[in-house]
């Protein structure tokens, strides 16, 4: 089942990547062969492969339970928050919180998981820009 | 004798203290990355791009860090098969077979070595090929004009997938969105945004790094966060004694022949596009075993058995670096990320590399004799080392590696957006790795899909919009044939071979639960 969606959605993306080619505006100038064949070409390819899985499954993956794809749901939200954190925090204290929730989520206690962070943040602070020059986002208090 | 003027000048370039400073530390940690389960050579290699590429280091220098890593990672791999019984990376497979009953046996300290010294020959006898083999691979490569290199380019998709594959439309779909990547941004002939979206960050195309990172790096640690507490952790193995470290010299005799042959196997499978490491060092061992095992002794913990896949993996290493350096045509999921240090650096590898920076080409060969050696001194003395880096814990562990791959993303660009792109990459990487779908030629895609189109649509251009050019010299037309046969062999043999294997594996632990 799982391979069949994956064949729709990699059919409707195939679609969408053809139908934007067709979008590209000719340029006034263009060479023989233009913008838009070599994109209209892999799209081909991308939906004749879509259709081969829609239509001829592998056997079902081992999906995770709910409870682990809330892991892995929560550890991306994690890592986009701290994306958009990082210039605003600076990269010690951003990178502080998100490693330590990591090793918090990979099974370390709580206090190993605040040292693992603390100890991520402040080492690759003190190698990579205390050493090797690095430069990493600066928060309010200058780190 | 011109290659042997070229390769001192190599030397030259390759002996100053910065870069054989770099090459050790490469080496240094290409092992400790290879050892530990979970990051392989592409991810290790991955990781430290950008940062190589933000230390602002030259070509050579950072080719010279990286390719170190490399190698580094290709020795590192039989720790964790010989101590643990997980391969350290998918190459280090096979090791475990003989490895880990040797390891039981209490002989772990001498299969160590041993692997060390057969993995030193591989390595040091795949560097001599690369060296004679490249520039004659060059000569062959100078015929070509872009229509060649269009069909070039499309056996390297087709073979990709290697003839273990099981499923090629997941590695053409693969190929397809990788390119399909590589597409979006303002087209380089017309200047046309494509793809685009009206997002102005996207007008420069999404970074080849930022994609690598996020796929391999990342997507491993959401991996890892889904097994968390159902996978093996190293910590809970039962400790094996390293015990001596320096193998009886009738050991070591004894699996001399075993050496040569397997190096040079390996190295074949190495230059040939779609075999790799894994496939080198199955076919050594396959070979080795129907060779040489009379006794039966192989999957009991043969030395011959460690020697074979280490020496036939590492050859298979040097081996995959003849045409990627040659044509520009990685045949490996680690050379094409070490093509993109290439690119990331503005260097077009290919047959103009070697005669506009021959410095780079006979540099970078000349350090990978040097890294050889420093891995045969890194890794039979300090072994002890390494295997007490294994203890590390993946809760600790990959946290660190998420939080090095951001850094090297936001220090090529210091942008928020590229962060959130690597994410999304992660993300994809995962969804992607559960369905079975390869990432690599997704990698190799979003590398090499400007490149592709840029000489599909020269080739025509030239003969005036006619699309036959495109298979009408007897070149193309072989390319073409070897294209496709690459592609349709697997859909046959792939699935046997990968019974085969899975087979060996099923053999080798229930030898060891006979034990």
């Amino acid at each position: 089942m799982s391979d069949r969606i994956f064949g729709g959605i990699g059919l409707a993306l195939a679609v969408l990547f053809a139908f934007q080619a067709t979008l590209i505006e000719a340029p006034f100038i263009s060479d023989a062969v233009g913008p838009s064949v070599f994109p209209i070409i892999i799209a081909m390819i991308m939906g004749l492969s879509s259709l081969y899985f829609l239509f001829k499954p592998d056997p079902e993956p081992a999906w995770p339970q709910f409870g682990q794809l809330a892991e892995i749901g929560l550890a991306a939200a994690v890592m986009f928050a701290y994306a958009q954190l990082l210039p605003v925090l600076g990269f010690v204290i951003a990178t502080m919180f998100a490693a330590g929730y990591l090793a918090w989520r990979l099974g370390s206690k709580p206090i190993e998981a605040a040292l693992v962070g603390i100890g991520t943040a402040v080492g690759i602070y003190a190698v990579f820009h205390l050493v090797l020059g690095l430069s990493l986002a600066r928060g309010p208090l200058g780190f | 004798m011109e290659m042997l003027a070229s390769l001192g000048d190599g030397f030259a370039v390759a002996l100053t203290f910065q870069n054989i400073g770099l090459a050790l530390l490469g080496c240094f940690l290409g092992t400790i990355m290879g050892a530990l389960p979970g990051l392989g050579p592409s991810n290790g290699v991955a990781i430290l791009i950008p940062l190589a590429f933000t230390l602002g280091l030259g070509a050579t220098p950072a080719l010279i860090l990286l390719t170190s890593v490399y190698y580094g990672a290709m020795y590192g791999g039989r720790i964790s098969s010989i101590l643990l019984n997980i391969p350290g990376d998918e190459p280090a497979m096979m090791t475990c077979l003989d490895g880990y009953p040797m390891a039981k046996k209490g002989q772990a300290g001498e299969a160590l070595a041993l692997s060390g010294i057969a993995s030193f020959v591989g390595a040091f006898f795949a560097t001599w090929g690369l060296a004679f083999l490249a520039p004659q691979l060059v000569k062959v490569a100078l015929l070509f004009g872009p229509a060649e290199y269009f069909a070039l380019f499309v056996l390297a998709f087709a073979t990709l997938g290697g003839i273990s594959s099981t499923n090629q439309a997941k590695s053409a779909f693969a190929a397809a969105l990788g390119l399909g990547l590589a597409m979006i941004g303002v087209d380089t002939q017309t200047g046309v945004p494509r793809f685009t979206f009206g997002e102005v960050h996207l007008y420069d195309g999404i970074d080849f790094l930022v994609a690598i990172v996020g796929l391999f790096a990342l997507s491993e640690v959401f991996i890892f966060l889904e097994h968390r507490g159902s996978a093996k952790d190293a910590t809970t193995e039962e400790k094996i004694r390293v015990g001596r470290i320096v193998p009886p010299w009738s050991m070591v005799k004894s699996c001399i022949p075993t050496m040569g042959r397997t190096s040079i196997l390996g190295f074949i499978a190495g230059v040939l596009p779609g075999a790799g490491a894994s496939l080198g060092s199955f076919i050594s061992y396959s070979m080795e075993k129907r060779l040489v095992d009379k006794d039966g002794t192989f999957g009991k913990g043969d030395p011959r058995g460690v020697a074979a896949p280490e020496a036939g993996n590492n050859a298979a290493a040097g081996g995959a670096l003849v045409p990627m350096l040659a044509l520009g045509v990685p045949g490996s999921g680690t050379t094409a990320v070490l093509l993109a240090v290439l690119l990331a650096l503005n260097i077009t590898p290919g047959p103009l590399l070697f005669t506009q920076n021959p410095d780079v080409v006979w540099g970078l060969i000349a350090a990978l004799f040097i890294g050889n050696f420093m891995l045969l001194a890194l890794n039979i003395p300090m072994v002890g080392l390494f295997t007490r880096v294994l203890m590390v814990p993946p809760r600790i562990l990959m946290p660190i590696v998420a939080m090095i791959s951001f850094v090297g993303i936001y220090g090529i660009s210091g942008s928020t957006f590229d962060l959130t792109v690597m994410i999304l990459f992660g993300i994809g990487g995962w969804a992607l790795r559960k369905l079975d779908v390869p990432l690599v030629p997704v990698i190799l895609g979003t590398l090499l899909g400007n490149e592709m189109e840029v000489n599909m649509r020269r080739a025509v251009n030239i003969a005036d919009g006619d699309y036959t050019v495109l298979a009408s010299s007897w070149l193309t037309i072989l390319l073409w044939t070897i294209a496709i046969v690459g592609f349709v062999v697997p859909m046959i043999a792939g699935k046997l071979l990968k019974r085969r294997m899975a087979l060996a594996k099923a053999a080798g632990d229930e030898a060891d639960l006979v034990d």
